[in-house]
């Protein structure tokens, strides 16, 4: 019995392939998009592991200096020669003749706190090997960039994290030029006893937690989450499609069922089966979507490492590994999104009466019979997301007002659509234009799906490149109010600093010096500037709020300019005042946006700085200039100074530009990705519908409509459904974008990025969604327009 | 990969496990090796000897608080050169590693430290004499008055030690023979120190006095293919004579001993292999080992027939390389008190 009732249930899907198709592949395509996420986000999660584990981060405290990229490895040695258990390490970029870089992090490998695995020495012979021979430590792809390019023998280590070359301190300081010097002290968690305070031994330290250290995780949270949530919504676009396939082979299948219960097959035996039946189906559109989604990954994740390297510098493996964790997560994303979209359908058939007739089209009538019952959840919805986005605080507040309005916005669309076709049939003057319109509203109940997911992939679009160029445009802004000079130039010592400053006096259009300490401002740890107040930063710098004048009075010694993150932190504003040392405090005269940045920062004139912290000089130099090119020539030539300590701030801005542009790509490809599913589910719709609908064609056929004209009517119906969605999903997208900008990403990393339109950009999304659903509906119209004129005519000769 | 680890691969650059402890192998590749008569040259002989794969500078010391409890506390500098040179900066192949611990009836608490040569954390100068390691320190303006400093999580103290004594040398004039082959080290001590210091402890300081004995050792290859380790007694007996003996144990099960028998007023005589004997009388399980830690020691030649057993049976050093090290007390035919070292129990 149970296997006549598995081959009678498995008929249907052989005599309805198409079918088959869809649930398979809307399944594939939804658990792709997902798991192909997924593997992105596993794989740089694995490389973040890796990098802290090589560096101990979130495990031991570090010692950072207060100002400036080094200290002296003096300090090391007069700290340990005190008692305090540090190791050093001295990091920082190689630039490689293909202008690609990678990070080289030299260690000491008899202090590092136990545990530290950084490397396998035994491929150099021990420890022995790793200290008297310079030996670099990379994985196969970092190995193979530098070899032949750095000095030194280079050892593959693949658990070495992706873009790191680990070596010894010594022959790190010589890789990168800084012989005698250390970037920070790794603290052990066992200390002796006795042990003399920090500030004692090395005043110009700072002991940072370590739980803060790791500041790469949170930074690139943001945009983990970004591509986590385009992988939700395009799973729930592909759920749609698999709801729609399941609801209608299950509506089908009811005579069947009928057949089958009526022959003696029990009701619940006959629901396992059918559950069984789905849980192979998606298994095996879950095993698909797996590997399509490593194709997706394998695709994407080479522009997604460089967009982390460039933005944060963190660096992420350039290939996917198969990891047993996405696996598992796209099989059962499969699972569950089944369950979902086939729960309803198994309820129906459950409660069905035995001898309840089996008309298919009735289920597609039905659906229209919810639609207020939807209607008012929907509004429920929409008021719920009101009261999230009004009263919501926090980050779970934040999705969840996410999901209000994604959800209710869906479920509102049947019935504008409804109600503008509506209006559409009483202003229609002929009688085909009234009967066009008549029989678009009575389609709707079985295209809503495939409509909700257009509305959501265009809406996600919409609100995600919203949010990356809204990002882009402030990082550029940012970028270039921050690195305004033409050159930056570092000296080697507060005397070489002054003589510097005299060397540039006449020669340079303006030279600022980049003076900062780590202190506490408002009982915050904040990176506190000596700005010299002058052109480049009236002109350059933007605020997110700001008094009168608030560089002159900056300047004047009488206030203070902080960073937006120490401004929500201390929960200060424009006009507060807040104290910068142990008896000054100074009112806010502006607040500024500081993308990337974990903590606080204020900026003071030059002069209370020096007030504030008379020891430290400053010996990294901004310098404004007309002509670059000869200032640095000069300063090499005529000064002196090492090639070394000049850096070209063209090159940094290009780097991150380039950087940035290649998130484009992602943003892009999954755009395209997106609407391909939901132009894949207006497809699967019209072409289910297209033989379904023959006996209400045949009538308009039979007064005269010929069959091309009817090809073109249906074509302009698919074409103004899309049109219809895409104006309702602009506004549903840009609210989309202004909950990721101004409310997601406030709760998740304490700043809020302005909001930018992007008109153009949304034009072109418009057309490719309108695009997207032609090409959907042109198969269909073209199978109506050949349609034999016997079918049409056996309609009138089967009616009964 | 630990730091324990590390320092086991360092110690154990190119041999087996099976060869010899400490990095003690015979291979002695560019290395300078210990030649017989040697005429050493003081104070320069108490600084380091960089030509040569490995050197100690051995504290242990026997104290007593105020109210009679005995304390036992070590102090141990170790030189282990990758190659026979000394470079500045990080480059310098010349490692230290040092050890420090304090014995109670009850407790045993130990650190270690490590550093590389050639960037000021750790070195010996020789005149004034100045061992140190990060913040660990012996130092003085010679060999025979030198303050002790050592530091851990659990413990710390500050020594002044007083040389009471000659130094007193082992072997043939400080040629110390380590097995019949003929592998040896240089090898001095002086055990006449008075000690007088402060002890931290996890209950409070402890004042204390006492006698201390400082080894100095150096070679590149002193122990033969077929040694696995070695009992090393440093015994004071209440007349103020004093005996060293150590015996190797050799894989075949025999032994190769050697002994130092060092009069009240520091005059020595030397045994050859055989005429210092311990056997061991009871083990104990320590740290998942069994280490004996009483012993049956005799030297007949000087009518000595004794028990030695260890004030604390726990005081396993569970450092990189791990052994037990520890004080004793001695009774029998002579009376008296005494350091053991155990390498080597696997």
């Amino acid at each position: 019995m149970t296997g006549a009732g598995f081959s009678a249930l498995w008929s249907h899907w052989r005599r309805n392939p198409l079918q088959l198709f869809t649930l398979v592949a809307g399944l594939a395509l939804a658990t792709a998009l997902w798991s192909g996420v997924q593997a992105i986000n596993a794989e740089a999660r694995a490389s973040y592991d890796a990098a802290a584990q090589t560096l101990g981060e979130g495990r031991f405290d570090h010692l950072l200096p207060r100002a400036g990229e080094t200290v002296g490895q003096d300090r090391y040695v007069a700290l340990r020669r005190s008692g305090w258990q540090v190791s050093p390490v001295l990091e920082g970029r190689v630039f490689l003749p293909d202008n690609s870089s990678v990070r080289v992090l030299g260690i000491d490998p008899l202090t590092t706190p136990g545990g530290l695995s950084p490397v396998r020495m035994e491929a150099v012979g021990g420890l022995a090997g790793f200290l008297t021979e310079a030996s670099l430590f990379a994985d196969a792809e970092t190995a193979a960039r530098v070899d032949g390019h750095l000095e030194g023998q280079v050892v593959v280590d693949p658990s070495a994290a992706p873009g790191v070359v680990i070596t010894d301190i010594g022959t790190a300081q010589a890789l990168l030029g800084q012989s005698g010097r250390i970037s920070r002290m790794i603290v052990a968690e066992l200390q002796p006893i006795g042990l003399p305070p920090l500030d004692r031994i090395a005043p110009d330290l700072i002991r940072r937690p370590a739980q803060e250290v790791s500041d790469v995780g949170r930074l690139t949270d943001s945009f983990h989450l970004n591509l986590t949530a385009f992988g939700f919504l395009s799973f729930a676009v592909g759920i749609f499609i698999v709801h729609g396939a399941i609801g209608l082979a299950f509506e089908q299948r009811r005579g069947m069922v009928r057949t089958l219960r009526a022959l003696g097959m029990p009701l619940g035996r006959l629901v396992w089966l059918m559950v069984a039946e789905l849980f192979v189906l998606a298994l095996l559109a879950g095993a698909l979507g797996v590997v399509l989604g490593y194709l997706i990954a394998g695709f994407l994740l080479p522009d997604v490492a460089a967009t982390l390297r460039g933005l944060y510098g963190a660096d992420v493996a350039g290939s996917v590994r198969l990891r047993p964790s996405w696996w598992a997560s796209g099989f059962a994303i499969a699972l569950i999104g089944t369950g979902v979209a086939a729960a309803g359908a198994l309820w129906q058939i459950a409660r069905m009466p035995l001898l309840a007739s089996a008309r298919p089209r009735a289920w597609v009538m039905a659906r229209g019979q919810g639609a207020w019952r939807l209607g008012a959840l929907a509004g429920l919805l929409l008021l719920a997301a009101l009261g999230f986005a009004l009263w919501g605080s926090g980050l779970a507040a934040g999705f969840a007002l996410l999901a209000c309005l994604l959800t209710g916005a869906a479920l509102a669309l049947p019935l504008i659509l409804r109600a503008v076709l509506r209006l559409a049939e009483g202003r229609a003057r002929s009688a085909v234009w009234q009967w066009f319109w008549a029989d678009t509203r009575q389609q709707l109940p079985s295209l809503t799906l495939a409509l909700m997911a257009l509305l959501l992939a265009i809406a996600a679009n919409v609100g995600v490149s919203t949010m990356v160029s809204s990002f882009r445009l402030t990082f550029v802004g940012f970028l270039d109010q921050r690195l305004a000079p033409e050159l930056f130039i570092t000296a080697d010592t507060p005397e070489q600093a002054a003589a510097l400053e005299g060397f540039l006096a006449s020669r340079a259009r303006e030279v600022l010096p980049v003076n900062s300490v780590e202190t506490q401002v408002a009982g915050l740890p904040t990176e506190l500037f000596g700005a010299r107040v002058g052109l480049t930063y009236r002109e350059n710098w933007q605020f997110l709020a700001q008094g009168p004048d608030p560089w002159d009075r900056v300047g004047a010694g009488q206030a203070v300019i902080i960073n937006e993150q120490l401004a929500r932190r201390a929960a200060l504003w424009v006009g507060d005042r807040i104290a910068v040392g142990p008896d000054l405090s100074l009112p806010i005269a502006g607040i500024v946006a500081d993308y990337g940045n974990p903590i606080g920062q204020a900026v003071v004139a030059e002069a209370v700085f020096a007030r504030l912290f008379p020891d430290q000089a400053a010996t990294r130099f901004g310098l404004r200039s007309d002509d670059p090119a000869a200032l640095r020539r000069a300063l090499i030539d005529d000064f002196g100074l090492p090639e070394g300590n000049i850096v070209d701030q063209a090159q940094i801005k290009a780097f991150s530009l380039e950087v940035f542009d290649r998130t484009f790509t992602v943003t892009a490809a999954l755009n395209v990705l997106t609407l391909a599913v939901a132009g894949f589910a207006i497809l699967m719709s019209l072409l289910t519908l297209a033989a379904l609908r023959v006996p209400q064609l045949a009538p308009a056929w039979a007064l005269g409509l010929t069959r091309a004209a009817l090809g073109r009517l249906e074509l302009r119906r698919a074409v103004s459904l899309a049109v219809l969605t895409t104006v309702l999903a602009l506004p549903l997208g840009l609210a989309l974008a202004w909950v990721l900008l101004a409310v997601v990403n406030v709760e998740a990393f304490g700043w809020e990025l302005p909001m930018y339109l992007f008109p153009l950009d949304y034009a072109r999304l418009a057309l490719f969604a309108l695009l997207a659903a032609v090409l959907a509906a042109l198969w269909p119209a073209i199978r109506l327009a050949r349609t034999p004129p016997g079918d049409l005519l056996k309609v009138f000769a089967n009616e009964r | 990969m630990n730091v324990r680890v590390l320092i086991f691969c360092l110690l154990w650059p190119l041999q087996a496990a099976a060869q010899g402890f400490a990095g003690l192998g015979s291979a002695a590749e560019g290395f300078a090796v210990p030649q017989p008569d040697p005429v050493f040259d003081f104070p320069a002989d108490h600084g380091a000897h960089p030509d040569y794969r490995i050197e100690w500078w051995y504290l242990t010391a026997n104290l007593e608080g105020p109210d009679g409890t005995a304390y036992g506390i070590q102090w141990t500098l170790f030189r282990s050169a990758l190659l026979p040179e000394t470079l500045q900066g990080w480059g310098d192949p010349q490692i230290w590693f040092a050890h420090a611990a304090v014995t109670t009836p009850q407790a045993h608490h130990v650190a270690e430290r490590v550093a590389r040569g050639g960037i000021g954390q750790a070195g010996v100068e020789p005149a004034p004499f100045r061992a140190w390691i990060d913040d660990w320190q012996m130092a003085g303006p010679n060999f025979d008055r030198l303050r002790v400093t050592a530091s851990g999580p659990e413990f710390r103290y500050a020594l002044d030690l007083q040389a009471e004594g000659p130094l007193v040398f082992h072997g043939e004039g400080g040629f110390s023979v380590k097995s019949a082959e003929g592998q040896a080290s240089y090898y001095y001590s002086q055990p006449f120190f008075s000690v007088e210091g402060v002890l931290s402890l996890p209950k409070g300081d402890v004042p204390v006095t006492g006698q201390g004995w400082l080894d100095r050792e150096w070679s590149s290859q002193p122990l033969s293919d077929t040694q696995s380790g070695w009992d090393w007694f440093s015994l004071s007996f209440d007349g103020g004579a004093k005996l060293m003996g150590f015996q190797l144990r050799q894989t075949d099960g025999t032994t190769y001993s050697a002994a130092t028998w060092i009069g009240a007023d520091g005059q020595t005589t030397s045994f050859p292999d055989g005429a210092f004997r311990a056997r061991a009388l009871e083990q104990t399980e320590v740290a998942g080992r069994t280490v004996p830690t009483r012993w049956q020691v005799e030297l007949p030649d000087k009518g000595v027939d004794v028990t030695v057993s260890a004030l604390n049976r726990a005081a396993w050093m569970d450092v990189s390389l791990p052994y037990w090290e520890g004080p004793v007390s001695v009774a029998g035919s002579h009376a008296g008190r005494g350091y053991l070292e155990m390498t080597g129990y696997e």
